[in-house]
């Protein structure tokens, strides 16, 4: 993450004027002691911990006399790491995210898209309006949220249930087969709203004379939506892309919160989850190798997908 | 649906009478669609807001979605009677967390972009990356090891284990960067370093008035985020009086089987939203000049 590349389009607005000016010893002083505060505490909220963590994913500790008796802490390599791959609640619970995200990532952006390109077009009516109920979802806290639906979900009192029954059809959102699905509609209920105002937000970026011209040459709607607008938008669709990969990867209090009610969802369901779960029973060396590799594998993902898309733009 | 945007862009283009019924119908289908999904946003906000005003007898019995026997404020009563009124202390707690941690971390934001921003200094990229490169990363990855060694400095369970990790925001320090950069001309800066002020001053008195609209976007996503964090005190937090609204709610809903009656977690969910859904409607443009920031870099 320390490598810039010369398409580094995030130092570029700074990089001139800083050019202008003869960087003095003073400049120098004012810069660290503005930026101190913030790094002091950057350095110990979040590099910190980092390091504390892989730190502690490299020991093990040994009880004796069945937990009782004091405990050593010995070095242990790549043990617990060897330990968490051979760990198949914790492997499936990174397939089952992965599936769900695989699946939900492209639909709610697709929606975004769409609803944002809506939004946008000249047809529209109320624009106000329906902005303001789309992003709705996002002011409410997603562990109310979640306690929402899990009473909506619930059979005993779940208006879909009861009007599914009115048609003769017995669902159970909370079943085995349908509980991925139902938390993916949690998460698409919650974030397609937030995506679709950034979407939106880059499309009222674009300038007007772009896509006139585009229509005076006969170009129909959606001509112009698909060879104007979406590559105009693409930094956008790239950066809401990365979110909700992150977002995905942090999965956490939708099944924590429909764990309490529905037995289909594991103490082991997402990798945060299982991780929460070594954490409680004391198992803190092995619960930090498990957030090391989740971490890992979530900037693997969103950093490989930037890098990905970046290489892809300097080509087209 | 296909037809809607064409005939849309065509009316633009100065519509040709004939083509006005198919705009007509383009613009019937723009709105079909976005009216469907307004619904499905909209239907569990209002069964949240109809569970809110029924007692748990009538929860079972009557229509999700509308009405019957209304009884909101004896469950607002009872939300607040729960526990020895400890609903009252989370939401206290919520908005200790949040608006303390929002007003320092963009404080702190605001200097480190601004300096990120505005003085050549060497690794000053490197900086920057770093931060940016800390977005990337889950929340489980600082909050689990930071429980791990908070418990080691006797910070657990206090306000201190939630606050702390608060108030740094890197998402909060490149959107400040950005805006910075772009909006604080040079020449101001000189002018008034050719006047004899200071560097603090300068900052103070010139750079933050102009960079205040993106300030008040990095509040308000800094209160939101802190507002909704469930996980970081979920792990720091045991005593029910420190919690914040999130998880005492949570609780409250895992806690039905104790006694705890469905429509006080209810209620109590439909209370919680309200302060934020109202900062939300109030305060719209600042959300979308912040995103916009975001998205278009």
């Amino acid at each position: 993450m320390a490598t810039r590349t010369p398409g580094d389009a995030l130092a570029h607005p700074v990089a001139g004027s800083a050019a202008k000016r003869t960087p003095g010893r003073g400049h120098t002083r004012s810069a660290v002691l503005f930026l101190a505060p913030f790094g002091l505490l950057f350095t110990a909220m979040m590099l910190a911990p980092i390091g504390y963590a892989v730190y502690q994913s490299f020991f093990r500790t040994h009880r004796s006399g069945l937990g009782l008796g004091p405990s050593t802490t010995v070095f242990a390599g790549f043990g617990n790491y060897v330990t968490a791959l051979h760990d198949s609640r914790f492997m499936s619970s990174f397939l089952r995210v992965f599936t769900l995200g695989i699946v939900q990532v492209p639909v709610m952006l697709g929606l975004a898209l769409l609803l944002a390109l809506l939004l946008d077009s000249r047809g529209a009516v109320f624009k106000k309006v329906f902005r303001q109920i789309y992003f709705l979802p996002y002011a409410l806290p997603g562990v109310i949220a979640a306690i929402m639906w899990s009473f909506l979900y619930a059979p005993s009192v779940s208006p879909f249930t009861a009007a599914l029954r009115h048609v003769g059809l017995e669902v159970n959102f909370l079943s085995d087969d349908l509980v991925l699905a139902s938390i993916g509609n949690m998460m698409t209920w919650a974030w397609t709203g937030f995506n679709m105002l950034i979407i939106y937000s880059a499309l009222q970026a674009i300038p007007g004379e772009l896509t006139e011209a585009a229509v005076m040459d006969g170009c129909s709607g959606w001509r112009v939506a698909w060879h104007v607008k979406i590559p105009a938008v693409r930094p956008a669709l790239i950066l809401t892309t990365v979110f909700s990969i992150i977002g995905t990867a942090q999965l956490f209090n939708e099944p924590a919160v429909l764990s309490q009610v529905a037995p289909t969802v594991s103490p082991t369901y997402t990798p945060i989850l299982a991780t929460q779960q070594s954490a409680d029973i004391n198992n803190y060396n092995y619960a930090a190798t498990q957030s090391v590799i989740l971490a890992l594998l979530t900037f693997v993902l969103s950093f490989g997908f930037l890098k990905f898309t970046q290489r892809k733009g300097t080509f087209a | 649906m296909t037809t809607v945007t064409p005939s849309a862009a065509r009316a633009a283009a100065g519509p040709p009478g004939r083509l006005r019924t198919s705009s007509l119908a383009g613009r019937a289908g723009v709105f079909a669609v976005m009216a469907l999904f307004a619904l499905y946003t909209l239907i569990p906000v209002w069964w949240l807001l109809v569970t809110a005003t029924k007692n748990s007898g009538y929860l079972f019995t009557t229509n999700g979605l509308w009405f019957s026997h209304f009884d909101l404020w004896t469950n607002i009563r009872d939300v607040f009677q729960e526990q020895d009124g400890i609903f009252a202390r989370w939401l206290l707690n919520s908005a200790l967390y949040s608006v303390g941690g929002a007003a320092v971390s963009t404080t702190l934001s605001a200097m480190a972009g601004y300096a990120l921003a505005k003085y050549p200094f060497r690794g000053r990229d490197l900086t920057f990356n770093v931060i940016l490169g800390a977005v990337l990363i889950p929340d489980v990855m600082f909050a689990l090891p930071l429980y791990l060694m908070f418990s080691q400095v006797h910070l657990v369970n206090t306000y201190w284990a939630v606050f702390l990790p608060s108030v740094v925001s890197p998402f909060g320090v490149y959107l400040s960067r950005i805006y910075a950069g772009a909006s604080v001309p040079d020449e101001l800066i000189e002018a008034a370093r050719l006047d004899g002020a200071g560097e603090a001053r300068i900052f103070w008195r010139v750079a933050m008035p102009i960079m205040s609209p993106a300030l008040v976007t990095i509040f308000l996503f800094q209160f939101v985020s802190i507002w909704n964090n469930y996980l970081l005190p979920l792990l720091m937090l045991n005593s029910d009086e420190l919690q914040p609204v999130t998880v005492g709610l949570a609780n409250w809903r895992e806690g039905v089987n104790q006694g705890i009656p469905y429509n006080i977690t209810i209620t109590g969910a439909f209370l919680s939203v309200i302060p934020l859904i109202v900062a939300f409607l109030v305060l719209q443009r600042f959300w979308r000049s912040g995103l916009a920031a975001g998205s278009v870099k």
